[in-house]
Order: C-alpha cells, then structure tokens, then sequence
C-alpha cells in the first residue's frame, strides 16, 4: 500500500490529537474567532481546521459555545475578531445566504419546518437557481417551468430517501418532532451543500429515529460531503464521528479521534469537573 | 325606509366604489402582510402618496397620468426609505416606524407651512375638472339600478368600473406573483426568515420587494379615492383606515388570493347594513350613537371570526391551524 492510498483510508493518519492541529485537506479554516457579550467571552477559537468529507463533531458541556461558533461560522451571528476561510475563500463578514449559495447549508437546534407551506414546497425553496425567484422573470411561467419540473423530481428522490415522501403535499406542520428533523436534513441536501452543519440533529429525538438519522448523515459523508456537527450524546459521537473537537467555555480544548477524545483529561474535566481526590459526597464548605 | 331598502343601500355600498377602493388597498397589504408577514401598520401612508400625487398634479394642470406616476414614485420612494433602514431589524421596528411615519406624514401634509402644495387643512379640490376623470366615461348621464334605493348615477358608475377593474389586474398580478417560485420565498419569509436565509435567500431583498408592490397597489387605491370624491383633504388618512384594512384583509383570508375582496364585499356590507338597521329601529338613534355602534358591531363580529374562523371568510384552515413550532 503505497502513502496516498493510506491518506485516504484514514486522512488522521498523520494528525496529532491536539488543538489546533493542521489537517490535510481543510475545507474550513478558521483563525483567532472571538464574539463577547460586554465582558463575557462566549467564544475564543484560537485555530481550527475541519477535514473534507469526513464527519467531524463539536461537543461540549451546556454554555462551552459551540452553538455561538456555528452562528459565527455560517454568518448568523458577527465575529468580535476573527477570520475563516470556506473552500480557501474568505468567509468571515459573509452574509448568511452569500455561505448557503457557497455550499456551506446549516440546520438549527429547534427545527425551522416553514409550518404553513407543504413539505414538497419547503423542499422546492432549498432548490438553488431558480430562475422563477427573481420578481420580474417569476410572472413568465415558461422561463422556469422546467427548472421547476426538475426540482420536484429531485425532492421526491430526497423524500423518498428519507421516508417523508407520503406526507409531500401535507402541511410541514402537520410534521412530528422526529419527522421535521427528518425534512430539515432533506431540505439542506435540496441546496447541493458541500459542508452540511448540523445543530444538534439527534436533540429530543427517539432512539429508534436518532439510528435513521445516525444512518444519513454517514450516507452524506459516503456521498463525499464534509459534516459539521454539535452533539450530546457521547454514543452517538463516538460511534459515527471520525473527528471530535471539544470546546469548553468558548475555546477549543482537545480535538481528536473519538478514541483520543475518549481518555481526554481535559474533556473529562470540562464535563466532570476535577477530581481533587478525597471525598466528594456530602460535603459543602 | 323598508328593510328591503337598508338591505339594497348596504348593497351598493359592499358593490360600490368605496368597497372597490378598499379591496384595492387590501390587494397591497395582503401582499405585505398576508403573504410576507410585514406588518405595516402605516398603509394609509401610501393611499396619502397616491392620493396627494393625484392632487398635486392635477393643481399644476398635469394630467392623470402624471399624477398616478407621481403617486407611484412617491410610494417606491416611501417604501424605500422606510423599507431599508427596518425590514434588516426585527419584525416589530417595522410596525412601530410604519404607524408613526404615517402619522408624521398627515401632520406635514396638513401643516400651514406645506399650503402651497398640499393645501394644507383645506386640502385640494376641484380634481374632476381639472383632470377629466369622468369625460372619457362612455356611460351616458342618467341612473342606472331599480328601485329608490339601488341607484347609481353615472359617474358613480364609471368610478367603480375602473377600481373594480384595478383591483382585478392587481389580483391577477398578484395571484400570479404567489403562485410563482418568488411567491414561494415570501411565504417562507413570513413562516421563518432564518430558515429562507439559511437556504440561500436574500431576505431583505424579497422583503423590500414585497414592501414596494403592496405600496404602489395602496397608492393606487389613494389615488382613486382622490378621482372619484374629487378632492383630497388631509383628515381621511388617518390610522383607523389602515385599522380597517386589516379587518378587511383578516375578514376575507389573509394570505389568500381573492380575500381581500371578499373582505372589502363583506365590512362595506356589515357596516352599512348595521348604520341602516340602527336608522331603521322603532325608536330614534342618534348620528353619533350609530356611527359608534356600528363599529362596536364590525369589532364584535371581527372577535367571532377570529373565535370561530380565524382563518377569515376564504382562508384554508389546515393552513391557519399549521404552526412551524
């Protein structure tokens, strides 16, 4: 097996689990990022680089800032300080919609299902150039008739992928906690994405759903896809992720495979707090 | 007068011009708030544009084109001018800017300093004349109805002709606007604007879109209220009329593409039909009384509607029910 080939079997091969850490391919570059609220520093990134097309997660305990990063990052919130670069191009100061059309489409922690449109049209507006969305050229049908033909084939293929396909032309609202989980992801893949950020995707979901979901989003990354994601549940991280970054009030204190992460002092600490040895129960000074 | 008569007199006031005038204007307002969600709480201001456009033309001797132009630009020029600094805020600094723009632009236009081409608090008259709204009319002088209490003269006649065909066009325009994938973006905009911008949608852009053609729709409502009563003073366009489309653009559906006719059908005739009952009863009410009394009747019926039928008359209640949280 010659080097290259190894590379591709695992990209970490050469990677050291430490923050801040050069990777071999970034997609996401990102330097010296810092939002404050008056004296409060929500997030201090320092350096940070995601692989391309691997699964990379984001955790943390609740407050470490990691939903605040992703709003930096897709442009939903403004950086203090700090740049980053998307695909080599600079992506600080970029409107949010600029970053979507770029490739860079995120979902939200509490799901965003447009309740009062049906599920086929919360999938059709994902769908990028559509001619018929600029106001003038939107009053000739036949300048974006067939772009439209070939967006509701492309959505039914993506609702049939995510068994959402019967429920098309009901209200998204309509929808059950799981299944707006479900469309969200759909209506992302609708915008031919490059990097899929996903907030929390698995939150108040059951554990047969959180499987399905498990089972999409590896199907993104064997579709070559980057995924971004901000996770809890430790089972899930360790079981689809090939790269964890841990953050802990505001600022990244270890990245790794989720098997470094897993022994990590530092991430025990941050989610356990430390161990002074002696005896801990019961005793308040 | 007979029952019948209360009945008839309602009638041709909910087929009239002042319900076209108020479908037209609603037309506008739905688009805004029905379809995108903006609430604009100053829809009067742009009847006032179209309205004083009209006016103020027709006092240099301009013609009525150049006033309906003048109207329209100064709707494109308002809604700019507010839609640029708010539709980036939240939601509600439009509804605040809106109703105290409104207000300050009727307070300008009615102060003395502004006579010479407002008019100031006598506003300006003699529109008809100088503009030859009636004269191209080829309806011949006369009444045309049955009965005493079904009547219109000719020029009433003419007037409603060309709003009600107005607000045909402009439903038309409107209809094929939201039905189109540009329609599809307002509507996401009004569910979540977040979730449009995450997917790739320029949200102020739509949103100052959508705030510029519902307020070119309302300056042309103005302008025809400013043609068929044939002067424009500055004590109609006050905050309750913006209040009233509203009721007409819940009352029909809001969001829904004939609504806002259906609407102004309905609050013309619920409204004239309560003022004629009142009139009508063994015992005298006075002017005063009534006029209040029937608002207190379109206010009671409105809370029904929002108990019963919050969707309003045309509405899909599926899709009133429909929340995305």
């Amino acid at each position: 097996m010659d080097a290259d080939a190894a590379t591709t079997a695992d990209p970490f091969a050469a990677v050291a689990p430490t923050p801040g850490v050069a990777k071999p391919d970034p997609i996401l570059v990102a330097d010296g990022v810092q939002r404050r609220y008056g004296g409060l520093t929500a997030v201090d990134v320092d350096h940070l680089e995601l692989q391309r097309g691997v699964i990379t997660s984001l955790i943390g305990p609740n407050g470490a800032g990691k939903t605040t990063f992703f709003n930096l990052l897709t442009g939903f919130d403004k950086a203090n300080e700090g740049t980053w670069t998307f695909e080599g191009v600079k992506a600080n100061g970029v409107r949010p919609h600029h970053l979507a059309r770029r490739g860079m489409v995120r979902t939200f922690q509490l799901t965003k299902a447009l309740g009062r449109m049906t599920v086929l049209d919360n999938m059709l507006l994902a769908g990028p150039d559509q001619t018929g969305e600029s106001a003038l050229k939107s009053l000739v049908k036949p300048l974006w008739r067939d772009q439209e033909t070939a967006k509701v084939d492309k959505a039914h293929e993506l609702l049939t992928r995510f068994k959402l396909d019967a429920l098309a032309d009901g209200y998204a609202a309509g929808l059950s906690g799981g299944q707006r989980k479900l469309l969200e992801m759909a209506r992302a893949l609708m915008t031919d994405p490059t990097l899929v950020m996903l907030d929390e995707p698995m939150a108040g979901v059951n554990p047969a759903l959180t499987q399905s979901l498990l089972g999409h989003v590896t199907a993104l990354r064997d579709e070559g896809m980057s995924v971004l994601f901000v996770e809890h549940d430790m089972d899930v991280i360790m079981t689809i992720s090939d790269w964890v970054v841990c953050m802990a009030e505001g600022s990244i204190i270890a990245e790794g495979r989720p098997a470094d992460i897993a022994g990590n002092d530092a991430v025990i600490e941050a989610y356990l707090g430390i161990d002074h040895g002696g005896a801990t129960t019961g005793e308040i000074r | 007068m007979s029952w019948l008569g209360v009945f008839l007199l309602a009638l041709q006031t909910a087929l009239g011009f002042p319900a076209a005038s108020y479908a037209l204007a609603a037309t506008g307002l739905n688009l805004q708030f029905g379809y995108t969600g903006l609430s604009n709480f100053g829809m009067v201001a742009f009847l006032m544009m179209g309205a004083y456009g009209m006016a103020i033309s027709a006092d240099r001797g301009w013609s009525i084109w150049v006033g309906f132009a003048l109207g329209i630009g100064a709707a494109v020029a308002l809604a700019l001018l507010l839609g640029i600094p708010t539709l980036r805020l939240r939601a509600d600094y439009l509804s605040v800017v809106t109703i105290a723009t409104a207000e300050i632009l009727r307070l300008v236009i009615a102060a003395r300093p502004s006579a010479e081409l407002t008019g100031a608090a006598r506003g300006i008259g003699g529109l008809s004349s100088k503009l030859g709204f009636f004269r191209p009319s080829f309806i011949p002088e006369g009444s045309y109805g049955f009965g005493d209490d079904f009547v219109f003269n000719s020029r009433q006649l003419w007037s409603m002709l060309v709003c009600w065909t107005l607000v045909l066009l402009s439903t038309l325009l409107v209809r094929t606007w939201v039905r189109s994938p540009w329609g599809r973006v307002l509507r996401a905009i009004r569910e979540d604007e977040d979730a449009a911008r995450a997917l790739g949608k320029n949200v102020v852009v739509y949103k100052l879109q959508s705030f510029v053609i519902g307020g070119v729709i309302g300056s042309l409502a103005g302008a025809m209220m400013a043609l068929d009563s044939g002067s424009v003073g500055p004590a109609r366009w006050i905050a309750p009329l913006t209040f009233a489309l509203y009721t007409v653009v819940i009352l029909g559906g809001a969001g829904t593409v004939w609504g806002p006719i259906v609407g102004a059908v309905v609050y013309w005739f619920v409204l004239d039909f309560a003022d004629g009952a009142l009139n009508n009863l063994w015992f005298d009410v006075s002017d005063t009384t009534s006029g209040a009394f029937r608002l207190t009747l379109m206010g009671i019926g409105l809370m029904l509607l929002m108990v019963f039928r919050p969707q309003g008359i045309l509405g899909n209640k599926k899709e009133a029910f429909a929340s995305g949280r």
